[in-house]
Formats: C-alpha cells, structure tokens, sequence
C-alpha cells in the first residue's frame, strides 16, 4: 500500500511538472480552410522556431473555421471563400481578410491503367460532376483526350462532406462555366451534389480518391503532388489546356492584384490570359479586427507581418503562389487596422 | 450511547424523530448522509440538465418542422432545409444488417458456451469476449478503413453482386464504404453484448427444464433449441435490444466507413449517413443557429432512441431473470 | 417400426451434432476476430513505433517524421481530469445507494445512471459544449474531462455500490457492536474491505473512456502543439488515429497503426489485470 502511493504520489506530481512546464509558452487557437494546410503548418512550424509562440491550426474546413470565429471559440478562422455580406453583418465582432497565398484547385483522379495526364474541358467537368457524364470513355472526355485509352468503367466522383472553400472555388468556376450547373446546384461552401461520396477535408477527398479506381475528386494541387496521385490540365478561358502550378495561379491573379478591393476579397476562378490557371484563388486568414488580449494581438501581428514577407519564400516550394506586391504592400498597411 | 437506536446496518434510514437526529448529527452520520445525498444528486442533476439542454437548444427546428422534419429526405444547409429521413434511415439500416449478421452468430456463441462448453473453457472464452467489448470504437473504424473497406471494394461486394444482384439490396458499383461496410463493423463491436447477456441468461434457465427434455428423449440440440432457449427468450430479447441500443449510438467505427452521403438507397453497397455519424462531421462547421439545433434535435432523438430500448431490454432480462428463479422455487 | 424410429434418431442425432458444432465455431469466430484485431495492430503499429512517436511533436503536413507526444499527454490529462470528476461522484453516489438510500430516491439514482450509461457518446459531447464551450470561448481539457467524465460516472456508481453491498453483514455488525458510528463504519471498516472491486472497477471505466473520440471532437478539440495547462484545446489519442486514418498520407497511416496499437495495447492490459483480479472475487457489472 505504502509503495503504490508512492508511485501515485510520483506520477502526479510528475504530470503536474510536466503540465507547469507547458505553460510558459503563448497559444493561439485557429481553425479553418484544409485547402492552405499545408503550407499553414509549415509556418506555424517555423514560426515557433523562430518566436516560440505556438499557432494551433486545426484544419476542419472553411465553413467549421467560419463557425468557430464567430462563435467566438477560435482566435483567428481561415477560409478559401470569402465572408459573404451576410456573414461579417451577423458577426458580433469586425472581421478583417488577410491573403495569405495562392493556391489552385486540381481535378484529381484514379483510373487503373491511365498514368497520362487527362485533359479536361468545363462541359466534361460538370457533366461528371451534374452525373451527366457517367463512364470515362465518354466522348466529351475521349474527344480531347486523343491517344489515351479510357476504360468504360463508370465514374465514381467524390466531393466534400464538409462545408469547404475548396468546394466553393470548384463550383464557383463550374457556375461560371457551365448555365446547367448555377441554375441546378449553384457555388457555396456546401451544396446539394447531384451524385458522389463525401470525403471530409482535402485530405479525406484526396484519401478517397487514392483508395478508390475509377475516381476522380477536387483537391489542392499540394495534396495531390504528395500523395503522387494523377491530375488533369483544365482548358482556361482562352481555351489553352493548362497544367495547375504556381505560374498559371500568379497569371490568374495579375489582373485581380491590380484591382484589389479594400477587404481582399475576390475571386478569380475562370480568368482571362493564355497562361492562366482556371480554378485558382486566393485564401483568406480571417482575424477579429478586435483582440482584448495584448500578448494575443501582438502574437497576431507579429505573425501576419512575418506571413508576408519570410514566410512568402515558403510558398513555391510547395507549389502554391507568391501574392502579388501589390497586395503584399495593402495588407501590410492593413495590419495596423487590427486593435 | 444511541447508536444501537440509530442505523440499520447497509439499508435504509428510518425516518427519526428530532432526538436521533440530533444525535446522528453529533456523531457525523448525517453529515455523511447529505454529502453522499448530494454526490447522488449530482447524478440526477446531469441527467435532468442534459435532457433540458437537449430539448431547449433544438427549439427552432422543432418549431419550424415539427413532425415533417422525421420524414423529409433533404438535409440542405444552404437553404436551411433539414429533414432527418436520411439519417434515420442509415442508422435503421446500418443497426439492422448489424444485428442481422450478429444475431445468429452471437445466440449460437451464447449456446455453445452456456450448454456446452466445459466450465473453465466457458468462463475463459467469455473473458476473450469481453475484452472484445472493451476495443475503442475509433479502432474498429481503423481496422475497417484500411482492411474491411478495400476488401468489401475489390472481392465482397462483385462478388454479392454477381450471385445476389438480381436483388435490390446488392446492385450498383461497389464503393467499399457505404450501408453493408458500417453495419458488417457494428455487427462486430455488438456481438460481445448479445454473447455475454445471452449466455448468463440461458445460465440462469433452470436445470430443471433441460433435464426434464433430456428425459423425455430428446437430443442435446433439442432440448437446447426447443426448450432452454424459448425459456430465456425474453431475456434473448433483451440482449438484442440492448445490442441495438449500442450500435445506435456508434458513432466513429460507423462514420469511417459508410461514405458520408446523406442519401435513401436500397442497395446495401451505396454511401449512406447515420444519426452519430453526420453530428460528428458537421457540429462544428454548423453556421447559423437553426442548423446547428438540427444537429441538436438529431441528438435528441438518438438519446430517445438509446433510451427506451436500454429500458425494454432491462426489463425483459430482468422479467427472464425473474422467472427462472420463480420456476426454480 | 423400429427401423424408422432408428433412422429418424439418428438424423436428430446428426442434427444435434451439426448445430452444436457451428455453435462452436460461432463462439470460436468471436474469439478469433479479437486475436486477428490484435495480431494486425500489433503487426501495423508495432512496425511504426519507435522512439520519436513517444517523444517528438507532429510535423508540418506532407513532411514525414514526427510523432504523438502530445496527443499522450493529452489524453494523460484528460484522463486524469475525468477521474476527479467521474469517480467522486460515482463513488459516494455509490456509498449513497449502499448505505443510506431509500427506497425511492435509489430507484431514481440508479435509473439515472444507466440512462447515462445507456446514452451515445455524441450527446454527451454536445451536453459538455454546451455547457463548457461555448460560454466559456473556448475549446479546453476541461470540456473533454468533463464529458468522460460523465461516461465514468455510471460504471462506477453502481460497482461502488455492488461491491459496499457484499461486504458481509459481520464485519458492519462488528464494527457497530464496537460504538463506531455509521460514517465511520462506512469509511474505516467497509469501504477498505471493498477497496480493491472499486479500484478495479474505476480502472476499467477509465479503460472504457480511454478510447472515446465523438465526445473529445468538439471539446478538447485538438492541438498541434503541447497544450499548456487545463483551459486549451489538446490532442489526444484518438481524435489523432481518427484524423490520420481518414487522409491520404502514408506517413500519417503508419502513425495511426502506432497509436492504435499504444491505445489498445493500454485499454487491454487494463481489462486483463483489472477482470483478473475480479475474478478471484465478485463479476464485473455489465458495462
């Protein structure tokens, strides 16, 4: 008895050491978009081996990270779409956008026996995801794809489960593409998919899609080029099949940048240019333009200011785009707006 | 001394006059009593505050669709249309394959290990099953992730729909995930429950009844399946409601494996959605408050569901219980 | 006449034998899916574990390496922030009903507990978001303890209870004959005879909310990092497997196996050591 209360004794006061040592160090708590995550954690990565403050990102998706910022339970939210009107006037509290980077979403797929890259033009997409178009042999995909033997297989097309930024880039460029699908199902974080399995997160669609022949998903290209799965060129609006990578998304948003709106938020899903990559978009940090805490909002700053300048060197190498200069230097005055 | 007047050892309190209680004050009893009394309460308290908080927190669904929201197939966010049929169907569906699967095997495991296995082989067999009934639910969704599922996709699945196609409940393509994966884990993760209350129940059959059938000429399998398990079929009942109550309430085994598609569809092999199952995806993305009293109201249902059939399921092991010991009187 | 007879006998016998043997097999197919479960964690995971899935912290995604440190940690504290709310409730709740309960207020005690026990994980995760975060703004331990804690709360109410109940009459009578006074009856002569059923019965609660996802989702939440103190969200065990199993990174799946293999490998040896000692004396209540 004497010796087992010892050993209790010993275990909880190491615990309570370990729990006292924990504690120096700041945590901040955000949640959001699975589409940056990557490239998130990364930075949070060097950042608190640079600073020591800890960032804690949970990717959940954009509409969880939404939810959670304006239920007041996270610091900071991310999200690849933009808070609608509606949103920011239902927020108790002032949210500002912060870009972050660039990034393109990929048609990613998983035929058994086609190792080449598909070319995809916007009727074939929303016709496999409006379940218009169900084998993959199917001329609208055969036609532009001269060469390459597609098995008769039927598709299995996988979406989002969750309510996801990711979704809102791929339907918004499908609303813009295609009459069909804005009047049928329209662009949002969430919708109502005509066929498809959910998968949650950009890492559950792209898990799907890897697990299951005969697929095809929508994911960030980072997760489809670390998970070395297949993806298609899309056909831009001026009708040059482009591969997804950080050019063709700095190409798509040249012209944004020049127009940049006060609040950062646009999109530029379907632009103009010969190089430019059809479903690329901006990610937004979404940070209260109120913090309380001091320590917090410094933290916040501080990291803001370090995103866009160091941690911009990050983004190529994982494939997602530098901001433009231009917005570079709007955002920078705009951290001084957070109170 | 007043104690020889005061308690009953281990029962209940008589109520006292103020005398005796002075003096169960003086010496701390009633101290006890009351701080027992109120950790007790606390018991209660939760319940009665979950139930309250259940309830209250799904006021708007429940003002704005009322009964249609059991029946409406469409779960749309965007439109703020909600209807829970989709979900009730997949956790229907998914609980029913499950028992359908578990059932049989785990009467027959009961059988065997009631009637016929040896004391020791019995009592070490039933400990194996309950350290089954003690695996996290998070594993078998692991173990059905990365096993069950590409085993369903690539050879389960063709094959049921080569032989059983001409079926409904096995036609379209094999996703792996989906109805027929969910309920094959939850008939795992019940099993221990149906083996383990069936078998005590079929324990406390009296020898009586099974003599007397041996007696009379039948053969062990008949006065087993004739005799000793009608007699404990209450109690069989039990086991199965509260099997069902279990697998109702999965919630990561099933929402790891059945596709995450809010959808009705008579074939096993489609991505359905259970009750558990679509709370844990989007509570924490539910913006707007009627959507997230929606998730609300579908707790409120599940906790209904689980709440009278562990009720049934009591009383009729109780009422199986009850009566073998009456007959052996 | 006879012949008919014989040859009827013989095929119930025949059927006898047949059904009696696939009630083995049935009972041995139980058994079997526990070793195959086993056998494969242990095959995944033990490959995966090595020194850096105890020790180091997860690495940015994509980049393989890393481990769960804190997602031990954190279910460490949360474990141990259930007990001190679970057992004390469950256990003087249990001296209660043992001791001093009436007849009506038991009943209602008793029922309460098995509703809670009865009710799925999820609802009680919604309750403790409810009450500990959203009005507090936070994701934090404290919410997940409190949710696993309530999960603890019926085990060990009624094994409390069972237990204080077979300790027999002599030992209660000795201790009055001698001028105790009930509590201290209660505290110095019964509750020690008992000690060791409660304890067990507390360990294999704890083993029982150990492997609980659904309610941690939306309290705990999760933490890439060490989660300082009581009142931030934190990894645990197994939101981690359930996160890593479901994306598509190889990395990711190894450490699941791993965490898997650490997360049963515990909640086993638990039920193994504590249904052995109880063995020796009075069953386990049904969970």
């Amino acid at each position: 008895m004497n010796s087992k209360r010892l050993v209790c004794l010993l275990a909880l006061a190491a615990l309570a050491a370990g729990v006292a040592l924990a504690q120096g160090s700041m945590l901040i708590n955000g949640a959001g978009a699975t589409f940056p995550y990557p490239i998130y954690s990364k930075w949070f990565d060097e950042y608190h081996k640079n600073t020591g403050v800890q960032i804690n990102y949970q990717s959940v998706g954009s509409g969880a990270g939404i939810k959670q910022l304006l239920s007041g339970t996270v610091d900071f939210g991310a999200s690849d779409k933009p808070m609608s009107d509606k949103q920011l006037a239902d927020s108790k509290v002032k949210i500002l956008h912060f870009p972050t980077v660039m990034g393109a979403v990929v048609p990613t797929y998983n035929i058994p026996g086609v190792s080449t890259e598909l070319n995809f033009t916007p009727e074939a997409l929303a016709g496999i995801f409006l379940g218009r178009i169900t084998k993959w042999n199917d001329p609208a995909i055969a036609g532009v794809n001269k060469g390459v033997s597609l098995p008769g297989n039927d598709i299995v097309v996988v979406h989002r489960a969750d309510g996801s930024g990711t979704t809102f880039i791929w339907t918004d460029y499908l609303s813009k593409v295609s009459d069909d699908w804005k009047t049928k199902v329209g662009a949002d974080t969430s919708v109502n998919w005509p066929v498809g399995l959910g998968g949650k997160g950009n890492e559950g669609v792209a898990g799907q899609v890897k697990q299951q022949p005969n697929s095809i998903g929508y994911v960030e290209l980072i997760y489809a080029l670390q998970n070395n799965m297949s993806f298609g060129k899309v056909k831009n609006a001026a009708g040059v099949f482009v591969k997804a990578d950080f050019a063709g998304v700095s190409a798509a948003a040249a012209g944004a940048a020049k127009t940049m709106p006060d609040d950062f938020r646009v999109s530029i899903t379907n632009a103009p240019g010969k190089t430019s990559y059809p479903l690329s978009s901006f990610t937004w940090l979404l940070i209260p333009a109120q913090v309380s805490d001091a320590a917090k909002r410094d933290a916040l700053k501080g990291f803001l200011k370090w995103m866009l300048v160091d941690g911009q060197n990050y983004a190529e190498p994982l494939s997602y785009a530098r901001l433009p200069k231009e917005v570079v230097q709007e955002e920078l005055k705009a951290i001084s707006s957070i109170q | 001394m007043a104690t020889a007047t005061t308690t009953v050892p281990g029962g209940a309190n008589p109520s006292a006059g103020s005398r005796r209680f002075l003096s169960r004050l003086r010496e701390g009893d009633e101290i006890a009593r009351l701080i027992t009394l109120i950790f007790a309460g606390v018991v209660v308290l939760i319940v009665v505050a979950l139930v309250y908080q259940l309830w209250r927190d799904s006021v708007l669904p429940r003002h704005k669709f009322g009964w249609h929201f059991f029946v409406t197939g469409v779960w749309d966010p965007v439109f703020d249309q909600f209807g829970a049929l989709p979900f009730i169907y997949g956790t229907v569906v998914t609980s029913a394959v499950g028992l359908l699967i578990a059932v049989p095997l785990g009467l027959g495991a009961a059988i065997f290990l009631a009637e016929l296995a040896p004391a020791k082989i019995s009592d070490t067999l039933t400990f194996f099953i309950d350290l089954l009934a003690a695996v996290p639910s998070v594993i078998y969704g692991l173990l059905g992730v990365f096993i069950l599922v590409p085993l369903l996709r690539q050879y389960g699945e063709p094959a049921l729909g080569k032989t059983l196609g001409f079926l409904p409940l096995f036609q379209g393509p094999p996703f792996g995930v989906g109805f027929l994966a969910a309920g094959i884990v939850l008939a795992v993760m019940v099993i221990p429950f149906i083996i383990s209350v069936s078998r005590e129940v079929l324990l406390s059959v009296p020898r009586e009844q099974r003599e007397a059938a041996l007696s009379l000429g039948a053969t062990r399998w008949e006065s087993t399946w004739k005799v000793v398990v009608p007699f404990a079929r209450t109690g069989i009942f039990g086991s199965i409601f509260l099997a069902l109550a279990r697998a109702l309430g999965e919630t990561m085994a099933v929402t790891m494996v059945i596709g995450n598609t809010p959808k009705i569809s008579a074939s096993l092999f489609s991505p359905g959605y259970s009750i558990a199952a679509v709370i844990a995806n989007e509570f924490t993305e539910a913006t707007g408050d009627l959507y997230l009293q929606a998730l609300v109201e579908l707790g409120l249902v599940l906790f209904l569901l689980t709440f009278i059939l562990n009720g049934l399921a009591r009383i009729l092991i109780l009422l199986t219980e009850r009566r073998g010991a009456g007959v052996h009187a | 006449m006879s012949g008919e007879m014989t040859i009827r006998l013989r095929w119930r016998k025949i059927v006898s034998a047949v059904m009696l043997t696939l009630t083995g097999v049935c009972a041995v197919a139980a058994v079997s899916v526990l070793f195959f479960i086993l056998g494969y964690l242990v095959y995944h995971g033990g490959r995966s574990i090595n020194w850096d899935f105890f020790t180091k912290l997860p690495t940015p995604v994509g980049e393989s390496g890393g481990g769960m440190a804190n997602a031990i940690v954190g279910s460490a504290k949360l474990l141990l922030l259930a007990s001190l709310v679970g057992v004390p409730v469950g256990f003087f709740g249990g001296v209660y009903l043992a001791e001093f309960g009436g007849r009506t207020a038991g009943f209602v005690v008793r029922y309460c507990a098995d509703l809670l026990n009865g009710a799925p994980s999820i609802v009680i995760g919604i309750f403790a978001y409810a009450l500990l975060v959203l009005p507090f703004k936070h994701f934090s331990t404290i919410a997940g303890s409190f949710a696993l804690g309530i999960m603890m709360i019926p085990i060990t109410l009624r094994s409390t209870e069972e237990f204080l109940r077979t300790v027999p009459g002599a030992l209660r009578e000795g201790a009055m004959a001698l001028g105790a006074s009930k509590w201290r009856t209660i505290a110095t002569v019964i509750v020690p005879a008992a000690y060791r059923g409660i304890l067990t019965a507390v360990l294999l609660a704890l083993a029982r909310v150990a492997g609980e996802t659904a309610p941690l989702l939306f309290t705990a939440f999760s933490n890439r990092f060490w989660s300082p103190g009581w009142n931030q969200p934190t990894a645990s065990l197994p939101v981690m497997i359930f996160t890593y199993a479901v994306a598509p990174y190889d990395d990711w799946h190894r450490q699941a196996w791993a965490a898997g293999l650490v997360l049963l490998g515990l909640v086993l040896v638990v039920n193994v050591i504590a249904r052995g000692v109880l063995a020796r004396g009075v069953s386990v209540p049904r969970s």
